[in-house]
This record gives structure tokens, sequence and C-alpha cells, in this order.
């Protein structure tokens, strides 16, 4: 049961984080389960040794030795001289999540820690809800931190709240095309832009890629934001500056993140489900879907890679033809074709 | 450390220096029957004894060093492997029988011009066989698993279902372990144990806790148990307590006295309630006192419960003597101020203090979602704390807040 429990036990799988618990507090609570778990297969038979014994000889009449080999008990693999089988696991946290937020949170087990590097290269959005109070500021942006500021908001309406939204989509907008170091002329950047694809493969600050209100009624509301690249005291800080655009001021109530990459608030398991099966499930259940995503994204960075390598050569050879012709170099005056001028912006001339 | 300087004086008297030289510089310069001699030696540590303490070396300097450094805490612990030799092989112990009288006619002076032998001397197939060449156990070693197969005690107590794999972790009580006979020492603390009453299978989790119990005198053991029934605790009471509790009986009688007294004097109870208290939570008799008398200031002074009412909470509740003292202020900051429950309905169901902080929140946040949340024994619809915490997810779910499992847990998904 043990070698098997934990052959299946390699893989990425979501919790449910509750407010108030820290993560790594959460990672050991889920390591404990699943340990208990593993350890709890039925034990083993007892195991015997060859041992080489002295011993009269069969079937015949003097008193002669000879040695045989026969198996004896032993008692050292006995799980009491042992300890348990399992004493620790590699569990890995994906993207992580402070003490008040709450949500999806991705862990990886065993060779699913690999996955959690690759899903990190993959830069996939994350989606979160947000719940703001209007007229309050305090100096963290949490509801019951030090009060700084009271203000009214009888003045705000759901069409300016609606209308600073969309503005601050556009801005983020901008900056996602900026950030991604692409050329939106060349006909692969508009066919991305075009399918709503084009985010940053690299390092970036926060970019969110869409916004919109769920539910005004104030003092409260409640806001969808779908970013990248985030913290949670980041959005936070939107929610005040939210307040101060509008003229009021603004706390947020709470930060919940109802996906990471392609893990859903259906597919997070919660605290009564933080056992070796549930979670033997769930990665099972996850496993095809990861394996797909994993795949168009490495299609997706192996084009790129492809893409900045074609360019890196065709520069070498064009330092070398304009070394042999530098008489004729009027003539190469910049780049003929579309695609040409895609990589020249890609190298960043 | 005492445990060893007990051991020590033991085997002084028994295991002679001089016999031990004796048969070193046997060893030595042993007659190429060397392998009797060597088996010889153990049965000879054996019959004297049964303390299991050998030399394991063919060379001088090797036992003598072993022997000196057995004085250290971590010294080298070997066992004789004749205990399972010596009934497969009765020809063996008839030699073995001679040996004595061999070791003591020859003094030291005449060992010298015993003729030594080359190894490549010719030797005939029945000799050849009864080389025993076994590995030798190794004379120190961070495992009990290294000397198990060897030892009648550790077998013996593996069968008992001690986890000896834990007891290895503190290498004075694994010394301890390896020194004892099972048929002179443990034996009788196990009859003991049974006479107050613990069951077989109960033995095992006893004795992986408290193995410094074979170190106990049995005598002082008679007497702390004699000692708890004069102070009125039946025979199932100390059962109960003894299991829960493992190391009540190494206390001496001086110090079970001040305990006992201490939580009469501070909890200012009844004697029979006092009995009952410790008998459901005998660890209050074992543990340290200094967070008791913490939180027994922080029930008057900060949460602010009279006397009577803590008097009252505890005795329904003993575990709240030795609770956390951040968790209680934290489960009572809730429970008073956020679901605005008065003091003397929280003396009434002192459960919550013993619950998770979380399972109280969410099933109060859940009963608020549904608009069921109402805690005031005047009002309709009354829910009490206990029926808020100590019933499990789906019989609170299905007769308290009317809603399914499956509801609940979305709720949770939203939190």
């Amino acid at each position: 049961m043990g070698s098997s429990g934990v052959a299946r036990l390699q893989g990425l799988f979501a919790v449910y984080k509750p407010p108030g618990l820290k993560w790594l507090h959460l990672r050991e609570t889920v390591e404990l389960q699943l340990l208990k778990g593993l350890n709890a297969g039925k034990p083993r038979a007892p195991e015997q040794r060859v041992r080489f014994l002295l011993g009269p000889v069969e079937g015949s009449e003097e008193k002669k030795l000879t040695l045989t080999a026969t198996s004896v008990p032993t008692l050292t693999t006995h799980r009491l001289m042992r300890g348990p089988a399992f004493t620790s696991l590699k569990i890995g946290v994906g993207h992580r999540l402070d003490v008040q937020a709450s949500g999806v949170l991705v862990l990886g087990v065993g060779h699913g820690c690999r996955l959690l590097t690759y899903m990190y290269h993959a830069h996939l959005t994350k989606d979160y809800t947000v719940r703001g109070l209007l007229g309050k500021a305090t100096d963290d942006f949490c509801e019951d931190g030090r009060l700084v500021e009271k203000t009214i908001y009888g003045h705000v309406t759901r069409e300016k709240l609606d209308r600073i939204l969309a503005v601050i989509q556009g801005s983020h907008q901008k900056a996602l095309v900026t950030y991604s170091n692409l050329d939106l002329k060349s006909q692969e950047a508009y066919e991305m832009a075009v399918q709503g694809t084009i985010r940053p493969m690299n390092k970036s600050p926060m970019l969110i890629t869409g916004i919109r209100c769920l539910y005004f009624a104030p003092p409260e509301f409640l806001i969808e934001v779908q970013c990248m690249h985030e913290t949670q005291q980041q959005l936070r800080k939107l929610v005040h500056e939210i307040g101060l655009e509008l003229k009021t001021t603004a706390v947020c109530m709470q930060v919940r993140r109802t996906r990471d990459g392609l893990f859903t608030l259906d597919d997070a398991l919660l605290r009564t489900q933080w056992n070796l099966h549930s979670i033997q499930d769930a990665i099972q259940t996850a496993a095809p879907r990861v394996a797909a995503e994993l795949e168009r994204n490495l299609r997706r960075q192996e084009y790129i890679a492809d893409q900045t390598a074609k360019t890196q050569v065709r520069e070498r050879e064009g330092t070398h033809r304009t070394q042999q012709s530098h008489k004729t170099d009027s003539l190469n005056r910049g780049p003929k074709t579309k695609k040409d001028q895609a990589e020249k912006c890609r190298r960043g001339d | 450390m005492a445990l060893i300087a007990q051991q020590i004086p033991r085997w002084f008297h028994t295991i002679k220096l001089s016999s031990f030289i004796k048969a070193a510089q046997l060893i030595k310069h042993s007659v190429w029957p060397g392998k009797i001699l060597l088996n010889g030696v153990s049965a000879q540590a054996l019959l004297p004894s049964d303390n299991c303490f050998l030399q394991w070396g063919f060379k001088t300097f090797r036992t003598s060093s072993s022997w000196t450094s057995s004085q250290s805490a971590k010294s080298s612990r070997q066992e004789s492997s004749s205990p399972t030799q010596s009934s497969l092989l009765p020809s063996m112990s008839e030699q073995s029988e001679k040996i004595p009288s061999f070791h003591s006619e020859l003094p030291l002076e005449e060992l010298d011009d015993l003729p030594s032998v080359s190894p490549l001397q010719q030797i005939s197939e029945e000799e050849a066989i009864q080389i025993i060449a076994h590995p030798p156990l190794p004379p120190a070693s961070f495992t009990l698993g290294d000397y198990v197969d060897h030892s009648e005690t550790l077998q013996k107590l593996v069968h008992l279902g001690v986890d000896l794999s834990k007891i290895e972790k503190h290498p004075d009580a694994a010394n301890l372990l390896l020194r004892l006979d099972f048929e002179k020492d443990i034996k009788q603390i196990l009859l003991f144990l049974k006479d107050l009453g613990l069951e077989d299978n109960q033995l095992g989790t006893f004795l992986t806790k408290n193995y410094a119990i074979f170190s106990e005198d049995l005598e002082n053991l008679k007497i702390r148990v004699a000692y708890l029934q004069s102070k009125n605790f039946s025979k199932a009471n100390i059962t109960q307590m003894v299991s829960n509790a493992p190391f009540l009986l190494n206390f001496s009688v001086e110090r079970l006295d001040n305990r006992l007294g201490f939580f009469q004097q501070e909890l200012e109870l009844s004697v029979k309630k006092t009995r009952d208290l410790v008998v459901r939570l005998p660890r209050l008799l074992t543990g340290s006192l200094e967070p008791v008398k913490e939180n027994l200031k922080v029930y008057r002074l900060e949460l602010g419960f009279k006397r009577n009412e803590i008097q009252h909470m505890i005795t329904r509740i003993p575990k709240m003597l030795t609770a956390n003292k951040k968790k209680l202020t934290e489960t009572f900051d809730y429970v008073h101020n956020v679901m605005s429950i008065p003091h003397h309905v929280i003396v009434k169901f002192p459960q919550v203090f013993n619950t998770r902080l979380f399972k109280v929140k969410e099933r109060h946040l859940f009963l608020t979602y549904l608009g069921r949340a109402q805690y005031d024994p005047a009002k309709p619809n009354y829910i009490s704390l206990d029926k808020l915490v100590s019933i499990p997810d789906e019989v609170f779910c299905k007769e308290i807040a009317k809603a399914s499992v499956k509801d609940f847990e979305k709720f949770l998904k939203t939190l």
C-alpha cells in the first residue's frame, strides 16, 4: 500500500486556503496528513533471513555435523525497530497567498514540484474577487488597520465606478503590450492580440488583464480582477486607489483567489478533504489538464525562443555581409520584409 | 546518567577484571580450537551473571580499549549471541563447561609458553565446519536493530509492542534495555504493571513512553501505589491514571503529595472533586505547574470569570487548565466580542475552549449567513454553544443549520 500510495502521489493539486492561516502552516498540515495516510498501510509480513547453521546430517548414524542454509525469522525490519516507513514528503507551494487572503492555492507533491516551476514560467493569469468598503482609509489598506481618514461616499454611483475600472483596464492593457516585447505590426503579434493572449513572459510589475464590478451597494462593493505578477497587498492598494479616484476613500475587506492558472474553485480541496485519498484523486483528475496546458505553453515558448534564435543568426550574417560589401551599404538601408521588421523590433533595436 | 552509575557497580561485582584480561591473553595466544575458546568465553561471561556485556575482539588492544570506553555514557553495547546458538549446539556447551577450570589453572606467566598456531596449518573437515565466523556485532551503534536478533530481551519487548525505534533515540535508555535481563528485572516490573490492571495491549505504549520504570525499585513503586490507595483512589482509578500518565509512578510520594495539595489549595475544590479531576486528567500531576498557575490568572483577571465560574468550568473540562494561553484568549475574544455571548452563557458551555477556533468561526459565519445565529436562551430558535461546537459536520448541517453539507462547503469557499 505504501509504495503504490506514494506512486499515485506525484503531481499538482489545489487546496482552498482559509483566511487567517499562514501558507507555510497549511503546507505542513497537508504534509502531516499525507504522511499519516501513507504510514497507515497494513504492516508487512515478518521477514526472514538466511543463516548457515550447524546441524546433524540427516540419514547418518554417526554424530556428524554439517552446515545447512535455514530461514530464520528476523526482527531488524520490524516496524517497531525501523520506525514509520515515510518520514517526509517533498511538497512545494505555487503562487503564495498571504495570511488574510484566501482562495485557491496550488501545491505540488513529489515530481509535481518540477511542474510548479513550469507553471510559474507559463505566466498564466489569476482571478480574484476583491471586496471593498467605502468611507474609510487605513494605513495597511485593510479593514482592521489603524484608521487614517473617514470620508463621505454619497456621491459615488455605479457608473462612476465602472468608468474608473475601464480606465484602469485600458492603461494596464497598454502596459501588457509594452512588457511583452512584441511589435504589434507583425502578423504573429496581430494574431495573438486578436485572440487576446498577449502577455509578458518574463518579470514585470503587476498587470491587470481584466477588471469589472460585480456588485455595488454602497458602502460595499465587489470587483473581480484578472491579473498576473501580483501580490495581495498590491490588490488592496488598488482598492485604496479606486477610492481615491472616486474622490472618497476605500479599504479592502476581502481578497479571495478564485482561479490560479487552470485550477478553479471547484478543484480546490477544503480542510476536511486534506487526506491521502482525496488528494490522490485530485491529482489524477488534474493531471491531463496540466499536461495539455504546459504543452501549449511549451510550444509558445519554443516558438518565441526559435524566433529570437533566428534573429540572432540573421544579425550575425548581416554584419558579415556589411563587412564584405560596405560600398553597397546605402542600399541595405533597413529590413526588407515585414518579418525582418518584427524580428528587428523584438531584438530591441 | 544516574542509570549508568547504577549499572556499573553491578557488573563490577559479577564480571571480574582479572578473568577478562586472562581471556584476552588467551585469545591472543590461542591454540587452534580458538573458536571453542571464544564461545567458552562468551559462555563464561553468561554463567556467573546475566548482565550481557561482552568483549568481542581478537586483539588485546581492542578488547582493553572497548572495556575502558564502556564507562562512558555512549559506550559499546555488546551482546552475546549464545542464547540462540547454544540451544542448537549441545556439543559446544559441554566443551565450554570445561573452560572455567582451564582458565583458573593457567597462571598468567604460563600463557606465554603455549605454542602459537599458524593459520596455514591443515585441519580436518569437522573442525573446519565448526568454525563459526559470524560477522561480529558492532561494538557501538546508533540503532538497536543491530542487536535485536541476538538479544532475547529486545525480541520479547518487540513482541509486547514497545516501539524501539523511539527508544533508540535516547542512548541512555537503549543502553539500559540492552543490559537488562528479561527474566530477572523486566518480568517483575511487567507483572507489577499487570497487577495494577494494565492490559497486555496497553503495555507496549506505556513502556515506549516510560522506559525509565525499569530502573525504578519495585518496592518504591509499591509504596507509591499504596499511598494513592490511602488517598481513596480506587483500583480502577489508579489503572486509568497510570495508563493515561505513564510517568505517574516515577514520582516520589512526597512529590505526588505536593501536587495533590497544590490542586486542592488553588482550585479550592472538595476532596472528592479534586480526586475526580485528577483521575480524568492525570497529566496534571506529572506536568509542569507553571502553565496551570498562569491559566488560572488569565481566567480570573483577563477574561473576567468569577471563582465559582472557574471551578464549574474546570470540573466539566479539566483540559482548560493546560490549554494554550494565546488560543484561549483568541477563542474567548471571538466568542464574547464577535458572537456577543455573555459570561454566564459561556460558563454553561465550556466546551468552546476545547475546540479549534476556525471551527467556531466557520459555523458561526454560516449561521449568520442563514440568519439562524441566535445564542440568547430567552429568545426563540436558540442555538446552544455545545450544539454549535461539539457535533460533527453532517449532524450540524442537518439539524442546526437545516442545510445540506454541500451548501456548507460552497459557503466555506466564499470565506
